[in-house]
Parts: C-alpha cells; structure tokens; sequence
C-alpha cells in the first residue's frame, strides 16, 4: 500500500439550516485516505455520518474548513467518487443492464465498449444470467450486488458505501460484506464504509473512524491489524484481536439503552 | 429462479384447488350475464304487459329499432363519433397540459407554491359552470365542448401529477445527483419514469371527467353528439332516443375504459 492521500478532510465542520433553527452536524474533523485503503466509519445514528460522505461526494458543501479529492477543493460530483446509498435503489421500470448503466448514461459514457464492461462486471459477478430482469425478479442481496456494480461502472477511484447491507438479513449481510470487500479490494478501490454494525468495521476496514454523538467529531482511530489467515471478512472476524477492538470500539460508542 | 412456469406434474390438490378457482369465475361471470338478462326480459315483458308505461320508460325492444332507424338514416355513427372524438381530445389534451403544467411547477418549487391556493379552489369548483362563459367565448361549436371536457380533467391532472413527482423517492434523486446529474436529467431518467403509473391513474380518472364535459357541453350546445340526442329526445318527450342514447354512451364509455385499461397494462410491464 502507498501513501498517496486520496481524501483529506481538514477542520470540516458543517450545519444545516431550517426555520425550526440550525443543527449542527459535524464539528471540526479532520482525517486523511491513503489510496488503496478502506475506512470504517462507525458512530451512534444521527450523528453525521451520511454527511461526511455527502460532503466528499460533492453534494454539499461545508460550513468551515475543506474538502480535498486528489487534493483538489470538492466542487460538486466528481467522477472519481462513487456513492452507494443505504438501499439499493434499482429503478423498477428499468432492467439490470439498463440499471447498471445509469451512471455511464448520465455522464453520456455509454458505447460499445462501456457496455462490454458493465456486462463483464455483471457476468464476474454472477448476475450475467439476470441482465435482463427487473429488480423485484432478484433476492436482496443480488440487487445489492447490481447496485454495487452500478456504482463501479462508472470506474470511481473512490468508493463512499452508506450502510449498503442494513436493508438485508443477518446471514445475507455477513456473505455480502464478504463478497463485497473482496470486490474493492481485487478491482483496487479506495473506499469508505459507514456503518452501525462495529464488527462489520472491524472485519472490512484497515482503520476504523470512531465518532461521538452529534455534533459529529472524531473520538479515535483505530488501526486494525488481525493475524488471520485470509484477508476477507469472514476470516476477518476468527482473529483473536477481533474482541479486543470489539470491546474498545463498543466502550468508545458508549451506547446507552 | 421461481419456478413460475416449471412444467412439474401438478398434484391432485393443486388441480383441485386450481378448478375451483377455474369453476367461482365462472359462476361470478354467469350471475354478472344472468342479472343483465333478467333485467332485459323483465323490463320488456313489464312494457309488453302495460306494467310500466313504454312511453316514458322506453323498453329494449324499442331501444333496438330505435338504433337500426338511427343506423339508416346514416346519423348513428355521426353522433357517436362525434362525441367520442370530443372526449379523446379533451381527455388526451387534459392529461399532456396537465402533465406539462405539473413539470413547470416541479422545476419551479416558487412557481408551484404561488399557485397552490389557486389550484385548491379552482379545483373545487365544478368546472361545468363555466358552461355558459366558455359558449359565449369561444362559440357553441365543438371547441367549446372540447374546451369543456379539457377543464374538467386540467386542474385534478396538474394536483394529481404533481403529487406523483413530489412522491417520488428523495434518495432516489440523489443517486442520479452522485453521478452529477443535472434537472433535466432527473426529470427524465427519474421523476417522470417513476410517475408514470400515477399519470396513466391520471389518465383512468380524467377518461370518465371527460365524458362528462363533453356531454354537459353537448347538452349546453346541442347541435351534435349523444349528449345533443339526449336533451333533444328529452325535449320532444322520445325517450327512446334518450334511453338508445344513453345505452350507446355506456358502452363507448366502457369501452373506452377497457382501452385505458390496457394501455396501462402495456406500459406498466415492469409492474407485478
Ligand atoms: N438536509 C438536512 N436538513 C436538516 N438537517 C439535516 C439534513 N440532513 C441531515 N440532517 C441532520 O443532521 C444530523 C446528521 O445527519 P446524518 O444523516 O449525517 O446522520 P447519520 O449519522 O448518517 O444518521 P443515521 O445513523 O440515521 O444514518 C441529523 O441530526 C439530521 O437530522
Ligand atoms: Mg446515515
């Protein structure tokens, strides 16, 4: 891994305003990305972690400090950064193909040869067969994967993935997050999961962000290193160290019933 | 996946179970047809035998050589489709200006909050009484009719499909947004596609708003088209020709319906 830094934020803070008041939702973080890593973001709900994301896929814009992508200033939408929102959002009326290749299409990208790769994408990714289905044709987790595949079409460095496996159940989830780790890591994406679920952080994440209650700031980072055979998730979660971060992350979030 | 269409040997309860399905429709079907009939036979024996006075009630036989004379004198058709030709064109133009209203009010959340209160109260007005102004306007002619019919579906479309836009997911904005989509973009590849099952319901509701536009308006008018035969046969005490008139206009309405119908079943695919 290099040390190239990919996402920089610095003394971001940022408020949003309604006539009811302002709500302060992230208050003066700072945290850098090196490129080829993937970050785990956990905190308690509400607290600002969808925002942080929103912020470095340019669709807000901060309060205070700044924003960098490849160290430019976040203007808008950029084509290195890909989004995965918390549900899949397949459109209905549209098939896998033409779902997958909704972002080619807005960016007027889509020809021959983009669309060879969406269909090798979907073919690697076992849904070649189911190109041409609509969504509600697929199990949860096969439209997480179409989503996903969505997101890597557009070929974005950077990928900001927003709690992609709550929608699904528990055993789903722990193959997803498996399937999907190992997606990123072999197609070489930096990427930032946010997440509620501590052990999904720990068992994906080379470090883990620890936020406090809102406004948002950073409590810790956590740099994790499992001694376990494989690098994926499942095997992830075998390692003996796993408790310990476990039980510090879980003491950090300080959840109250 | 699903094995929807495996050719497995079905069970003996599931054949049972799909023949008694198979066995209710048809029943259902048959009490539907049964009703009708009776209703007929009854209506024309009660005429035939001086229960009901034939002259107001008018009676199916009656209703029949009505429609053939009607036929021979080569104006049927010409009522008919006059009519209906006012309806599709009033219906059609409802739903394309309410739907083109309905975008300009999305694009502009300024412009659709200024015209809200208008919205609301032009819509609780029923729109028939502005029969007469729109006559002296325009004319008693066809366009008035039409004009009539367009009203009638224009502000129920425009609330309508504005509601549908407003409806349409949030995230499912900013998704197009992540890719760096502009409003154009999200008008088309989302806001419309998503609304479309709420203007073809639009569309169901304006095809009955219509007929009735254009019938009120034939009434007003009177010189052509079902509702025209209608008012004209009230006035000269045939009610043959109101009742013949009414029976064709709850066909062409059905009919029209079904067409609708299956319309919304072509587009609507997508949809189980
Ligand atoms: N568009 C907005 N306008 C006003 N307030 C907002 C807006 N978006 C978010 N907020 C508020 O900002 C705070 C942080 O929101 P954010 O969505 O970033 O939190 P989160 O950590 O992602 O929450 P969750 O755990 O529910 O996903 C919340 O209190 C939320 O109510
Ligand atoms: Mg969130």
């Amino acid at each position: 891994m290099n040390n190239k830094v990919v996402v920089n934020l610095e003394n971001v803070s940022m408020k949003y305003h309604s006539l009811e008041g302002e709500t302060p939702a992230i208050n003066n973080i700072s945290f850098k990305v090196n490129e080829g890593e993937f970050i785990g973001i956990v905190g308690p709900s509400g607290c600002g972690k969808t925002t942080i994301l929103s912020l470095i896929a340019g669709l807000i814009k901060p309060t205070t400090g700044q924003v960098l992508v490849y160290g430019k200033k976040v203007q808008g939408p950029s084509t290195s950064v890909g989004y995965m929102l918390q549900q899949d959002h397949l459109f209905e009326w549209r098939n896998i193909m033409q779902n997958a290749l909704l972002g080619l299409e807005i960016r007027g990208k889509v020809n021959e040869d983009s669309k060879r790769k969406v269909e090798r994408l979907l073919e690697t990714y076992g849904l070649g067969e189911f190109k041409k289905h609509y969504p509600d044709q697929l199990s949860g987790g096969m439209r997480q994967r179409a989503a996903l595949i969505r997101t890597l079409a557009i070929d974005p460095k950077i990928l900001l993935l927003d709690e992609p496996f709550s929608a699904l159940d528990y055993q789903t989830r722990l193959v997803m997050s498996d399937e999907v780790s190992t997606i990123i890591r072999k197609e070489g994406k930096t990427a930032l999961l946010v997440t509620h679920d501590i052990s999904e952080a720990i068992s994906m994440a080379d470090r883990v962000i620890v936020l406090s209650e809102r406004p948002a700031t950073i409590k810790n980072i956590h740099e994790i290193q499992l001694t376990s055979e494989d690098n994926n998730p499942i095997s992830r979660r075998q390692a003996p160290e796993f408790r310990q971060y476990f039980n510090a992350i879980w003491k950090e979030l300080d959840v109250h019933v | 996946m699903y094995n929807r269409n495996s050719n497995n040997p079905i069970s003996k309860e599931h054949a049972k179970y799909i023949s008694k399905i198979k066995r209710n429709r048809l029943m259902v079907r048959f009490s539907q047809i049964a009703i009708l009939l009776a209703f007929i036979a009854l209506w024309e024996l009660a005429a035939r035998l001086n229960l009901i006075d034939a002259f107001i009630t008018s009676q199916p036989s009656r209703i029949i050589s009505t429609i053939k004379s009607l036929y021979q004198e080569g104006v049927l058709l010409m009522h008919v489709s006059i009519t209906i030709y006012e309806t599709i064109i009033g219906f059609v133009l409802g739903t394309m200006l309410g739907t083109v209203v309905a975008i300009i009010l999305w694009w502009s959340e300024f412009a659709a909050k200024v015209a809200d209160p208008y919205l609301v109260v032009l819509n609780s007005l029923p729109k028939v009484a502005l029969g007469p102004i729109i006559i002296v306007w325009i004319g008693a002619g066809p366009f008035a009719i039409i004009t009539m019919a367009l009203l009638v579906s224009l502000i129920v479309t425009i609330i309508t499909v504005l509601n549908g836009f407003m409806e349409v997911n949030p995230d499912k904005i900013k998704l197009l947004q992540t890719f760096g989509a502009n409003k154009t973009q999200i008008l088309k590849k989302v806001v419309l596609p998503a609304s479309i099952p709420t203007i073809i319901s639009a569309v169901k509701i304006n095809v009955g708003m219509s007929w009735v536009g254009v019938i009120v308006g034939e009434f007003l008018v009177s010189k052509a088209g079902l509702g025209h035969l209608i008012v004209y046969g009230g006035q000269v005490f045939k009610l043959d020709l109101v009742m013949t008139s009414v029976f064709i206009l709850s066909i062409a309405a059905a009919l029209m319906y079904q067409f609708v119908a299956w319309l919304e079943k072509k587009f609507l695919k997508w949809q189980r």
